[in-house]
């Protein structure tokens, strides 16, 4: 449904590149395939998931209050929350920030947050570099591309791929074996973080009872970056509260399960604050942005409201057939997939990317695997009459009425209904029927059933007058 | 930038309203608490928990070792450290088990920078652990007993755990620590060596943090 010509061709192309279904099809199965072992050797696991949705539902209820504890805990640890209405406040933030302290370079953990607010362009317009130091965000941040996966996001290239991008984004020699290019990449942003003036990390869960964020990593880069630099800045959504830091032990179980099948991620980080009286390391500033961005908007919608749960895991992405085919390029926004899907729409507008919802076979595959029970396909139904609503009442589909009014009048007479019947079995055995007009589209990836030589009526008629 | 500016209204105090407008909530409106915090302690005997710990973290490819005493962890530390120098955290246990008077050790470093040139340079980071927990092959290393640098940053990290600090797993962590963050800034589970698969899934130890890791359990 009203696809842009553009989108359609690069969908296109991403369907008909061999190479990069192969490399999706079998990084999103080696995920899914990973997620499942690790699942069903967990007893408690749909437990688990009822009691994570039940904490999510809970917290999003009251998510004022919350969010008022957690700044006052991360106050008394002597830690700043910073409040943004959207990425310019987040972004203002920051550059004040690094203009008063003279900072010019930044380095980043892998934060979707950012992606969304496109963070890196806007400290570089101000000439502060951002490093990305995730190994897959740093090979897509060479590439000059956005993440492709959630937890993947590179995960559509293939070693020669990296390898091009090593030596034409670093001016080096590189081999092609990630072994090598991972070590390459130590290298390089081992100085990186020794040099940086600012950390800047997401955040998985904003613990309200203890004023934390807790972040999940595997490389030590979140560490580093959170560690190294003199000033360490948290750039988060409001959603991302949980009331207690008891709760994690429910949340952790199914974070590192579901998105990559460990038991729980190389490194579990929570950070309540700046360093303290008598700690040898760590940052000497901490700051927390909650941002807004269109939050608040979601959660009026009591309907959809459970949009805002998705700890981001990634296992939806796993298990759609559709983003497994078409990729993470091919969605509108930095969140792909089905939960990308069903959030886009509502924080963009329904009618910015009416396609989205429609592009789902609804099989369910994705609600499934979401640890914490987001009801995904039954929001891309939601939305789908919400398209529809905003459509009519836009009333910008003239055509689609009077097709209907004409149905109808024809219903309602059954001798034209007949003769209209018979032209439609013509019409459609005609080679040109589903190559242009109104079904063009359509008929591109279609085959159209043929209809029978003879009618239903005719039949009916002729076995009467044969008794 | 949250601040009022001749009564401007704060994005703090906007997006608070915005949020109570979304959910029909009043300022300071009480809040039904949530249900209890689900915490179930697995019964694993203590002579089988070493056993799961160490089965967890060398499928990892983590190493662990027993020491019956103290001084064994010494020793053993000196078997297993990699060539070159090493850096040891101030925690008490690495001076009680003699490590931090090994030869080319360096240790009882107070100062940020100085600390942060030594451990960018070693071989290896040595420390303590708060905890272990079994179920996960994880060590809890919490910021007011041990430094940060000094398990992150060189390549090897061997880390002393005592048996009797040796956990089941999260949920008897979070009985026995409901709040973490309000002893520490930074409390930190470590599961393995550090690693990535961001290149076709082919996975990469030691990325940024260290490749290998080696837990010493100590029985005294």
């Amino acid at each position: 449904m009203m696809m842009t010509r553009e989108r359609l061709v690069q969908i296109q192309n991403a369907v008909a590149d061999t190479k990069l279904q192969n490399a999706v099809y079998s990084a999103t199965a080696r995920l899914k395939e990973k997620r499942q072992e690790v699942v069903e050797e967990l007893p408690e696991y749909q437990e688990l998931r009822t009691h994570a949705a039940a904490l999510k539902k809970h917290a999003l209820e009251n998510l004022d209050h919350y969010l008022e504890q957690f700044e006052a805990n991360v106050i008394a640890h002597g830690g700043k929350v910073v409040w943004a209405r959207d990425g310019d406040e987040a972004a203002g933030f920051i550059l004040d920030i690094a203009r008063q302290r003279g900072v010019k370079m930044v380095v980043k953990s892998k934060s979707m947050v950012t992606e969304e607010i496109h963070l890196n362009q806007r400290l570089e317009e101000h000439g502060i570099e951002a490093v990305e130091t995730d190994l897959g965000e740093y090979i897509q941040q060479l590439a000059k591309e956005p993440p492709f996966h959630i937890i993947a996001p590179a995960c559509h290239k293939t070693r020669q791929d990296i390898a091009e991008i090593f030596r034409k984004g670093l001016n080096t020699e590189c081999g092609d074996e990630p072994e090598q290019q991972a070590g390459l990449a130590r290298r390089v942003l081992r100085e990186k973080f020794l040099e940086a003036g600012i950390g800047i990390s997401g955040a998985n869960f904003l613990v309200a009872d203890s004023g934390a964020l807790l972040i999940v990593e595997n490389e030590g880069n979140a560490r580093l970056c959170t560690t190294a630099p003199k000033i360490h800045i948290a750039v988060t959504g409001i959603e991302k509260i949980i009331p207690r830091a008891q709760d994690l032990a429910v949340f952790l179980k199914l974070l590192a399960r579901s998105a990559t099948g460990q038991l729980l991620t190389v490194y579990t980080s929570l950070l309540g604050g700046p360093r303290r009286p008598g700690d040898v390391d760590g940052p000497e500033e901490f700051y927390v942005v909650l941002m807004d961005n269109g939050r608040s908007r979601l959660l009026a919608d009591k309907e959809k409201r459970e949009s805002l749960n998705c700890i981001r895991c990634g296992a939806c992405l796993n298990a759609c057939p559709v983003y497994r085919k078409i990729g993470g390029h091919n969605y509108p926004w930095t969140y792909s997939g089905p939960i990308g899907a069903i959030i886009t729409p509502q924080y963009k507008g329904v009618l910015q990317d009416p396609w989205l919802p429609f592009a789902s076979s609804l099989c369910g595959a994705c609600a499934e695997v979401c640890p914490v029970k987001i009801d995904i396909p039954k929001i891309l139904l939601d939305l789908r009459r919400d398209v529809v609503a905003e459509r009519t009442q836009a009333s910008s589909n003239r055509l689609e009425k009077w097709a209907f009014q004409g149905y109808s009048w024809l219903m309602r007479h059954p001798r034209l209904y007949a003769l209209a019947g018979r032209l439609g079995a013509i019409g459609a055995k005609l080679p040109f029927a589903t190559r242009i007009g109104p079904a063009a589209k359509w008929g591109q990836v279609r085959e159209v059933p043929m209809p029978a030589s003879e009618s239903f009526r005719a039949q009916w008629r002729k076995r009467k007058a044969a008794k | 930038m949250a601040e009022a500016e001749g009564g401007e209204v704060t994005a703090r105090e906007e997006i608070l309203g915005r949020v109570r407008a979304a959910l029909g909530r009043n300022p300071g409106q009480p809040v039904k608490p949530p249900a209890a915090p689900r915490l179930r302690i697995p019964e694993i005997p203590a002579d089988e928990r070493f056993g799961l710990f160490q089965t967890r973290l060398e499928a990892l490819g983590g190493k662990v070792y027993r020491a019956p005493a103290l001084a064994d962890a010494g020793r053993l530390v000196t078997q297993i450290r990699p060539p070159g120098p090493a850096v040891a955290s101030n925690a008490p246990i690495l001076r009680e088990a003699g490590i931090t008077s090994l030869p080319d050790i360096l240790t009882g470093l107070t100062e940020e920078s100085r600390l942060r040139d030594v451990c960018a340079s070693a071989a290896c980071g040595i420390t303590g652990a708060d905890y272990g927990m079994a179920q996960t092959g994880s060590l809890v290393t919490i910021a007011a007993n041990e430094s940060r640098l000094v398990s992150l940053l060189p390549p090897v990290h061997i880390a002393l755990l005592r048996l009797s600090r040796l956990l089941t797993g999260l949920d008897e962590f979070y009985t026995l620590v409901p709040k973490p963050a309000g002893g520490a800034c930074s409390t930190v589970f470590i599961t393995g060596p550090s690693r990535s698969a961001d290149i076709e899934m082919i996975l990469v130890r030691g990325v940024h943090g260290p490749k290998a890791i080696h837990v010493i359990v100590v029985e005294e």
